[in-house]
Formats: C-alpha cells, structure tokens, sequence
C-alpha cells in the first residue's frame, strides 16, 4: 500500500444487519476529495473508519500508512470536523480547541498560540470567550472547523463543512480548503451542496446505498458511465425544427424544449457523433445558433444520473 | 517528549475536564442527596438530642446505630448506587451526548482515557461519599460534648480512619465495577441489579466464590459489628473474616482486575451514537 495516501482495500461496515459501507476500494490522493451522496449512502461511516471512530467489519484502512483504529498515534496528523453538533458541556470556543491540543499533549503556551491561531483562521476570535451553547449553527460550525485544523494535520476530514455558513464565511472556508489542498495535504469533504462540490473538488467519489458508484476526478467519473447519455443544451432560434431532425438518429435518446422556450436539451449515447451532426443540421436548416454547451459536466448531473432522484443506482 | 510525561500531560487534561463534569452534573442531584442524607439525619439526631433535657441513649449506642447505617445504608445503597450513577456515565453518559468522539478523535490512548475518567469519577464519589461518611460519624455522637470527645482522642479516631478507608475502598471497588458496565451495556442498571443480587447473596455463596465480590472485603474492614442477629446478620457480619492486609490487597486486586477489562473493553469501543 501507499504510505502517502488514505487508502481503503476491500472495507465493509456493518451496524449489526444494516450495511454502512460494502466492499469500498479507494485510494485517495492529496488534493480536495469531495465524497457525494444521497443522506444514509455511506459518506458519514466511511469518514469514521477513516478517522478511526469505528472499526471496518472486513477491509483495511490505512492513512499515511498507518490503521487509524489500531494506531491513535496518527490522529496528530488528522483533523475531522465532524457532522455531531454536541460540545463538551459548560466550555466556551477557546476552551473547545484549547482543550482538545491539551489532550494531544502540548504544552500549555503552544496550546493557547495553536488555539489563537485556528480560531483567526476561522474567523471565531471574537467569539471565542463565549459558552459554545451561545453560539449559532454558523458558529458552531466554525469552531469545529477550528478544532479540526488547529494541531496542523496533514489530513483534513471535513463532513458538510459548509452546512450552516453564510455566504461569505463559505467563500472563506471553501478558499481555506483550497489553500490546504495547495499546500499537498487530504482534503476529504462530504457535501450534498452540489454546485459548491464542483467548484472545491480535485476528484470525487460517488457513494449510493453503502457503495462506490464511481470515483476520479469530475470529467473522468462521468466517461466512466459509459452507457449512460449526456445532455447537451443547443441555444438557437428553432429548437422545434432542430428536435424533428434529431428524432430521427438511434443515438439520441431525448430532446425537450429547454423551459425558456430558447433552446434544445438533447440526450445522447455519443456525443461526437451528435456534435457532426449538430453542424450539418444546422447549415441544412439555416438555424442561429447562439451556444452548444455540455449541460451536464458538473457533479450534479453525473449524480443525478448515477444515483438517481429517489437515490437509487441507476 | 517521553511517552509517560505524554500520559500525564494528557491524562491531567482528562481529568480537569471530568472533574469539572462529574462535580458540577445537574443531573446527578440524586447522588449529592444520597450522600447528604445520612449527613442530615445524624446532624438532626445531634441537634433534637443537644436541646433536650435527658439523654435516652448512649454513646456507644449511637456509634452502633452509625454501624448500621454503614454497613445497611452507604455499602449497600448509597455507596452503590452512588458509584452506578458516576461510574457507569462517564462513557455512556457522553454516548448518549454524543461528546464521546472529542476524546477518540484525539491522539489518547484508550487505556490513558478510561483510567484518567475512573480518576476523576473516584475524586468526585470520594469527596461525596467518603466525606459524607466522615461527616455522619462526627455529627452522630457530637452532642455527648466531653464525652465524645475522649472517645474521639481515644479509639474513635481510629474508628473513623477505618470507615473512611473502608468508604474509599467502596468507591474504589464499585467504580471499577460500574465503569465496565457503562462501556458494555447500554442500559447499565440492568447489570446494576445483577450486580446488587451478586452482593447480596454473597453471604450465602462458597468461600471461594466470595472472593469475587467487594462486600465480602468491605465487611471485612468494618471497625464496629453491627448488633444484629438472624437474616440481617448474615448480611451484615463476616462469617469468614478476611484480615485487613489482605482485605484491602483483595479489593485493590479485584478493581485493577475490572480496571484491566474496562481498559480493553475502552480500546475497541467504537462511536455509535444511533444505538
């Protein structure tokens, strides 16, 4: 195995009969690995093994070389926000973060300079005296964003960091999750905000019912469902006309008027051949065209087509 | 850093966070009541008997009165249950706040932290029950004025060191005891009552089995024998009296035993918060 990555091989988590994860292989590489999927599809469990908090039923986990559950040496280098919004009873934020680097075991100074810092980072220095019972979800959020970050891990877990941010405090984090994949660390991020994935993301990994449905980075993991049609949204002055003409090629599995009535949503099994034929038609036909765009390269749409409304594979 | 100054730091660390806990818990009214009680009723027996003018009983009457509620009262019940409400939450207790990932998520070796919570469980049971027992014996006689005063200078010191070592090595033992039950139960009175019948039939069991158990040291260790006969005596009197060496190293040996487990059983222990 790679001593430099978080790897999974072969690793299921059961709770009893009910399946967690089932035969997951990943290895994860630096960079911002966003984990996507529908609430109970494994993103939560898979986190944990890979902090250590449960133990796989079957399988490895190993990050930076080492099993997190065996090994709790290795936690000094991971840092999980996690999705469990309960605090220690009667501490303010800075007694929060404080008091987690005094359980690592450092030193009271450097305990209280890590804590500053984390918290400037998160933007929670003002608040920091304050009970975290005070605190909005905002707030909280952010404090155990802090806690996360503070002892300098080179592996962040992050489990909807986002949830609860206003829009300028996700701008900040998103940038902080950026600046930490620069600097060649793990950022593992679950998130069911999809736009937000998209634009944080280096690779992804799809989860649905316990399973890896597909992984790598966005353009790749869509390649992968091969069987599976794109989408591609043709903006033109007739998209009625254009449809007819489309209707008739055994790779276009649909075409709808887009909603605004100025375009032409067309679902392929091959979109080479699509894009031939889009330029033939549209000379033939004397159509303006104003825009041919892929409608569906983002995660979303991948989603979407892997996982499916009710969140069944499809 | 070397690994045991590691330990210690961390393990200072846990128990500042516990203690604070495990003094300051609203929801452990109950357990402050337990060990006040006795406390009240030997201030008020104090009081009533200061005002009035004629003495029914006697000092030595009273002290075997406080034998009773020792042996009956704080080994039995408040002591126990006492220890069932500390011990058995400090892991269970952060289960069912969904805290207990804030200690797992740091680099603590499971051992360091359930060690380091018994710690902090014992200060907190120690203050409560052996001081309340501490305060009960010098409140139920001190009305007799000169006179318990002699006897304290005399052998009642001696009497009172036994019951508070004897109070300590109850927390001792049942908190080992309850702290395995909060990490393998997730109803711990359950095992509780198991527990409490173990106790309670110990008397009636093979001397071997005895061995198993912390009454059969506690009533070893107790400095007055409860004036009782029948049923209650069996329950209150060692039959087979283990010598104070031996019934202290007994108990010590019993609750590193428990400890021993609870430590194994911490390392495998795995956040389930949906349970």
């Amino acid at each position: 195995m790679n001593a430099g990555a978080i790897e999974l091989d072969d690793v299921s988590k059961f709770y009893g009969d009910v399946l967690g994860v089932n035969r997951v292989h990943l290895s994860i590489p630096t960079g911002v690995t966003s984990l996507v999927g529908p609430n109970g599809s494994g993103k939560t469990t898979l986190m944990n093994l890979i902090t250590g908090l449960i133990r796989p039923t079957r399988g490895q986990v190993r990050v930076l070389g080492l099993s997190p559950a065996k090994h709790p040496d290795i936690l000094r280098k991971i840092g999980y926000c996690t999705q469990f919004d309960a605090f220690p009873k009667g501490l303010t934020g800075y007694q929060f973060v404080y008091w987690f680097l005094r359980l690592h075991g450092f030193p009271r100074a450097e305990a209280n300079a890590l804590t500053r810092q984390a918290l400037e980072r998160t933007g929670m220095r003002e608040a920091a005296d304050r009970h975290v019972a005070s605190y909005s979800k905002g707030m909280r959020q952010r404090v155990k964003l802090a806690q996360a970050i503070a002892h300098n891990p080179s592996v962040l877990v992050l489990d909807e960091p986002l949830n609860g941010l206003d829009p300028m405090a996700r701008a900040e984090t998103i940038a902080l999750f950026r600046e930490w994949a620069g600097e060649g660390r793990f950022v593992l991020v679950s998130s069911h905000i999809l736009h937000e994935v998209d634009r944080i993301s280096d690779q992804v990994i799809l989860l649905s019912h316990g399973y890896v449905v597909a992984e790598g980075q966005i353009q790749g993991v869509r390649s992968e469902v091969k069987d599976h049609p794109i989408q591609v949204l043709v903006r033109c002055d007739q998209p009625g006309l254009l449809a007819s003409r489309l209707f008739e090629q055994d790779h276009v599995v649909e075409a709808r008027i887009h909603e605004d009535g100025k375009g032409l949503l067309i679902r392929t099994r091959d979109a080479d051949r699509l894009y031939l034929l889009l330029n033939r038609v549209v000379l033939e036909l004397g159509l303006e065209v104003e825009s041919v765009a892929p409608a569906d390269e983002d995660v979303n749409s991948v989603y979407q087509y892997l996982i499916g409304a009710e969140g069944g594979t499809a | 850093m070397n690994t045991s100054d590691l330990w210690l730091r961390q393990a200072a660390a846990i128990l500042r966070l516990e203690i604070k806990k495990s003094f300051l818990a609203r929801r452990g009214w109950w357990i402050y009541l337990l060990a006040l009680g006795p406390v009240g009723i030997c201030g008020l027996h104090s009081l009533v008997s200061a005002r009035s003018t004629r003495m029914h009983h006697t000092l030595n009457e009273d002290y075997h009165v406080y034998a009773g509620i020792f042996q009956f009262f704080y080994l039995r019940l408040g002591i126990f249950f006492g220890c069932v409400g500390i011990f058995s939450n400090l892991f269970r207790g952060e289960v069912l706040e969904k805290t207990l990932h804030y200690y797992f998520l740091a680099p603590v070796r499971r051992e360091v932290l359930a060690l380091s919570k018994y710690l902090a469980g014992l200060a907190a049971a120690i203050f409560f029950f052996a001081g309340s027992v501490a305060l009960a014996w010098l409140l139920i006689g001190a009305h007799f004025g000169p006179g318990w005063r002699e006897f304290l200078l005399g052998n009642g010191l001696a009497q009172l060191g036994w019951y508070t070592l004897t109070a300590v090595l109850a927390c001792l033992g049942y908190g080992a005891v309850f702290l395995v039950m909060g990490l393998v139960s997730r109803n711990p009175m359950l095992p509780a009552a198991l527990v409490m019948v173990w106790e309670g039939i110990n008397a009636f069991l093979p001397s071997f089995l005895q061995r198993f158990s912390v009454i059969f040291y506690l009533k070893s260790l107790s400095p007055v024998e409860v004036p009782v006969t029948g049923g209650l005596a069996i329950l209150a009197v060692a039959s087979d009296p283990a010598p104070a060496w031996l019934a202290i190293s007994g108990l010590l040996a019993v609750s590193g035993l428990v400890l021993y487990v609870a430590a194994r059983q911490a390392r495998t222990m795995e956040i389930s918060y949906s349970e």
